[in-house]
C-alpha cells in the first residue's frame, strides 16, 4: 500500500467536518449526542481549544452520503454553542493524526522496528526488553501504513487520536495591485 | 443592588413581561417559590408537573407568547419532559425552570436528583445548568430570545438550590449583552432575493399549483400574508394539522387538511399537483404518506425559518429560508411586480384545474352516515353541533386520537389560534391541560376541548386545578368506550383481533369524576341531546363542564391512507371495502 492510496481509515464516504463551538460545559455532549439520535455514525473526533479560549474545534470524520452530510451540517448550525462549522474536502485539507503503539520488540525485531519508526519520522516513547512504545504523527494514511506494518511484530496496544484538520492554505502569489495614475 | 439567585430569577421573568406561570412547588425549587408571593406574575397550581406544561403549551399556542412552567427537580423534571418534547415537535415557545440539587451535591445520586439538561438536550431548543446566580438574568433573557425568535421551540433553565440561595448584584442585560454571548445564534428571517423572485416566476407559471400551509404561517403571523398570496393568485391551500385556522375553511380557496385523514380534494391535489408551494410546512410522513409517491409531479417551493428542514424529506426545487411572513410578503410583491412588468408572460389558464378541484370537492366531501335508530351517537355530529353551537372565534383544543381528527375535520376553523393540539408528537392527554392554558392566555374567548376517553383519563386531574382557579373550560369527551384510534387499525389491519383497547363506557363514571373535581358533569347518549347540552355549558362559566358524550364505537376515522401507503390509494370510506382488503 502506498502512502497516498485510500487506505481503511479514509474511504470515499468519509467526510471531515471542523466544528467551531462555544467553549462552555457539555458542548461535547451536544454535538455527540445529536449524532446518534438522528442515527449518524461518528467514525472520529478529536476536541481541543483554539487560541481564543471562548471556543473549541471539534474535528469529526463522519460516515455519510451527500444528502445525509447536508443534515447532519444543518442539524449541527441549530445547536446553539456551535458558532462554525466548515467541511473539508480532503484534497483541499491537511490533516494529521497521532498514532501510540506497543509493538513485541524483542532482541531479534528491535532493530528493524526502530529502523521503522524512523523512516516515518516517529519516535520511540517508551522502552522494556520485550516491548517498545512507539508513536508517529502523519497524514491518516502513512499513519494507516504505519499500523499496517507494525502489526506484523504484533501490536500489544494501539490508541489513534482520530485527525485533526485545517483547509490548505491558498498557494496563489497574491495578486500583484494595478497600478494606477500617472507614471515618471 | 443584592437580590438572591431565587429573587433575581422572578424579577428577571417580571423583566421579560411575563404574567403567569404553571408550576408545583417541591424541594429543590423552594428558595424561588418565597419571591412568588410578592410577586404581581400569576402563578397556578397545578395537580402534576406534565399538566404545567401543557398548560404552558396551550398558552402558548393562542397568545404567541413563550408559556412559563416551573416545577422542581428529579420526578417533577422528569414529568415536564413529555410536554417539552411535544412542544420541540410543534415548535412551540415554552420556557421551562427546574429545581436541582445543590452544586456540591450534583452527580452524587442525591435525593431528588436527575441529571435535568442531560435527560432534556435532545427534546429542548437550548437548556443551561445555571451555576452561578450572577449568570440568572442574563441566562433567562436568553431563554426567552431563544424561545421565541427563529423556528419556536421550548427552553428549559435548571436551577440549583444553592444558586437560588446565592446573593448576586442585580443587573439586567442588553440586547448586546445577549448578541455577546450567543454567538452561534443568528437565524435568518429574511429570505434569499434571488430564491424569491424564482419563486414568483415559478408560481406565475404554474398550471396546477397548490399552497401547502404549515404550522409555521401560524408561528410566524403570517394568516393575512397567506391570504393575500392565495387570493392575488387564485391558488388554493391547504392547511395541515398545525396550520388549521391558518386560512379560514369557508374561503372559497380553503380545500381542508391534507395527510392521513384529509379530505380527499386536499390530498389529491397535491397529488396532481404541478406545484406545491410549501410555506412553514415540513413534508411530515402523515402529509406526505409514502415519500416517493408522494406529489410526484410536482415541483417544490419551500419556505421555512429552519434550514434543517429545507430538503430533510423532499429536495425543493426553490428552498428559502426565512420568516414565513417576510417571504410570503415578498413572494407577493415580486408576483405584482412580474404580473406589472411590459414582457410580462401571459398567465398560464389554471381554469381546468380549479374545475376538476371543484369536482373532486363536490364528488367527495367529507361526509358521515347517521345511525338508522338514535342508538349510536355519531362522533361527527357531535363535532358538527358544538361547531353550530359556539362562537366563530371559539377556541378548540384537542387530544391525540380519532377525536382529533374528527375535531380537525368537522369542525370548520375560521381564525388563526383556534385550534390547539398535538401533532407532531402526538401526546394522549394533551388536550385538557392544554385547554385551561389556552382560557388562561385568552380568558375572552370561550375554550372548548374535544377529548378522547382515553385521552381524559391520563390528565383529568388538571380539571381541579381548573375548578381551584376559576378557569371555565369546557371539556367533550367523545366516549366510545375504546382507545377508538388502536381500535380502528386492529379492526382494519389486525384482523378485528381486539388487542388490550377496551376501556368500559361506564368505567369510570365521567360526570361522578367530574362533579368530585368541582366541576358540572353532563352525560349524553342521544342525538337530540346534543345541543341542549353543550348550550347548557355555554351557560355556565364560573366551573369547568364536562360532557360524557357515549359515541358509537365502531366508528371510524375516514378518509384514510393506510401508514406507508401512496397517497394515491386513499381510502374514501367503509363502503371501499374496509381498508382495502
Amino acid at each position: 500500500m502506498s502512502a497516498t492510496s485510500p487506505g481503511r481509515h479514509t474511504t470515499a464516504r468519509h467526510h471531515i467536518l471542523s466544528v467551531l463551538v462555544e467553549n462552555k460545559a457539555g458542548v461535547l455532549a451536544r454535538v455527540s449526542g445529536l449524532f446518534s439520535r438522528r442515527g449518524y455514525n461518528i467514525y472520529s473526533l478529536a476536541v481541543a481549544p483554539t487560541d481564543d479560549d471562548r471556543f473549541s474545534r471539534i474535528t469529526i470524520v463522519v460516515d455519510v452520503g451527500g444528502t445525509t452530510l447536508e443534515q447532519i451540517t444543518k442539524q449541527l448550525f441549530k445547536l446553539i454553542n456551535v458558532v462554525k462549522i466548515n467541511e473539508l474536502d480532503p484534497a483541499e485539507s491537511t490533516e494529521m493524526e497521532l498514532a501510540l503503539a506497543t509493538v513485541r520488540a524483542d532482541a531479534g525485531s528491535r532493530g528493524e522496528i526502530i529502523e521503522m519508526v524512523n523512516v516515518f519520522g516517529g519516535h520511540i516513547v517508551d522502552v522494556s526488553h520485550d516491548a517498545l512504545t512507539v508513536s508517529v504523527a502523519d497524514a491518516p494514511a502513512r499513519v494507516d501504513d504505519f499500523e499496517e506494518l507494525m502489526r506484523a511484530y504484533g501490536i500489544v496496544e494501539l490508541q489513534r487520536t482520530g485527525r485533526v484538520a485545517l483547509p490548505k492554505l491558498d498557494r496563489q502569489a497574491p495578486r500583484l495591485r494595478s497600478v494606477t495614475g500617472k507614471v515618471g | 443592588m443584592k437580590l438572591t439567585g431565587a429573587q433575581a430569577l422572578i424579577k428577571s421573568l417580571e423583566m421579560e413581561g411575563v404574567e403567569v406561570m404553571f408550576g408545583l412547588p417541591g424541594g429543590c425549587i423552594l428558595p424561588v417559590y418565597d419571591p412568588i408571593i410578592d410577586s404581581p406574575i400569576r402563578h397556578i397550581l397545578v395537580r402534576h408537573e406534565q399538566g404545567a406544561g401543557h398548560m404552558a403549551e396551550g398558552y402558548a399556542h393562542v397568545t404567541g407568547k413563550p408559556g412559563v412552567a416551573m416545577v422542581t427537580s428529579g420526578p417533577a423534571a422528569t414529568n415536564i419532559v413529555t410536554p417539552l418534547c411535544d412542544a420541540y415537535m410543534d415548535s412551540v415557545p415554552m420556557v421551562v425552570i427546574t429545581g436541582q440539587v445543590n452544586t456540591f451535591a450534583i452527580g452524587s445520586d442525591a435525593f431528588q436528583e436527575c441529571d435535568t439538561t442531560g435527560i432534556t438536550q435532545a427534546v429542548t431548543k437550548h437548556n443551561w445548568l445555571v451555576t452561578d446566580a450572577a449568570d440568572i438574568p442574563l441566562v433567562v433573557r436568553e431563554a426567552f430570545h431563544i424561545a421565541n425568535t427563529g423556528r419556536p421551540g421550548p427552553v428549559l433553565i435548571d436551577l440549583p438550590k444553592d444558586v437560588a440561595n446565592q446573593l448576586m448584584e442585580w443587573q439586567w442585560p442588553t440586547d448586546a449583552d445577549v448578541d455577546a454571548d450567543l454567538p452561534g445564534y443568528k437565524p435568518t428571517t429574511k429570505g434569499n432575493g434571488r430564491m424569491i423572485r424564482e419563486a414568483a416566476r415559478m408560481i406565475a407559471a404554474a398550471e396546477r399549483p397548490v399552497i401547502y400551509a404549515g404550522g409555521g404561517i401560524l408561528k410566524a403571523r403570517a394568516a393575512e400574508a397567506l391570504r393575500e398570496l392565495a387570493e392575488l393568485t387564485g391558488i388554493p391551500v391547504v392547511t395541515t394539522l398545525m396550520a388549521r385556522g391558518a386560512f379560514p375553511d369557508s374561503h372559497p380557496l380553503a380545500l381542508g387538511m391534507p395527510g392521513m385523514h384529509g379530505n380527499y380534494t386536499a390530498v389529491t391535489s397535491m397529488q396532481k399537483a404541478d406545484l406545491l408551494i410549501a410555506l412553514g410546512s415540513r413534508f411530515d410522513d402523515r402529509v406526505t404518506g409514502k415519500v416517493d409517491a408522494f406529489a410526484p409531479g410536482a415541483k417544490i417551493v419551500h419556505v421555512d425559518i429552519d434550514p434543517a428542514e429545507l430538503g430533510k424529506v423532499r429536495r425543493p426545487d426553490v428552498p428559502i429560508v426565512g420568516d414565513c411572513r417576510s417571504v410570503i410578503e415578498e413572494i407577493t410583491q415580486a408576483l405584482r411586480q412580474l404580473a406589472a412588468a411590459e414582457d410580462a408572460a401571459p398567465p398560464p389558464d389554471r381554469g381546468p384545474w380549479l374545475a376538476q378541484i371543484r369536482d373532486w370537492q363536490a364528488r367527495f366531501p367529507l361526509h358521515y352516515e347517521m345511525a338508522e335508530d338514535d342508538r349510536f351517537l355519531k362522533p361527527q355530529f357531535v363535532i358538527e353541533t358544538l361547531r353550530e353551537n359556539t362562537p366563530e372565534d371559539v377556541i378548540l383544543a384537542s387530544g391525540v386520537g380519532q377525536h382529533q381528527m374528527w375535531a380537525s375535520q368537522h369542525f370548520r376553523f375560521e381564525h388563526p389560534y383556534t385550534w390547539v393540539n398535538s401533532g407532531g408528537l402526538g401526546t394522549m392527554g394533551f388536550a385538557v391541560p392544554a385547554a385551561i392554558g389556552a382560557k388562561v392566555g385568552r380568558p375572552d374567548r370561550m375554550v372548548w376541548a374535544v377529548d378522547g376517553d382515553g385521552c381524559f383519563q391520563m390528565t383529568a386531574q388538571e380539571l381541579v386545578t381548573a375548578s381551584a382557579e376559576r378557569i371555565p373550560v369546557k371539556i367533550a369527551i367523545l366516549n366510545n368506550a375504546y382507545l377508538g384510534m388502536v381500535r380502528q387499525w386492529q379492526e382494519l389491519f389486525y384482523e378485528e383481533r381486539y388487542s388490550e383497547v377496551y376501556l368500559s363506557p361506564d368505567l369510570p363514571d365521567y360526570v361522578k369524576w367530574a362533579e368530585a373535581m368541582g366541576c358540572v358533569g353532563l352525560r349524553v347518549e342521544h342525538a337530540e341531546e346534543v345541543q341542549p347540552a353543550i348550550e347548557k355549558a355555554n351557560s355556565i362559566d364560573d366551573r369547568p363542564v364536562v360532557i360524557d358524550f357515549r359515541t358509537d364505537s365502531r366508528e371510524k376515522v375516514y378518509p384514510m391512507v393506510p401508514a406507508g401507503g401512496s397517497n394515491d390509494d386513499i381510502i374514501l370510506g367503509p363502503s371501499q371495502g374496509e381498508g382495502g382488503r
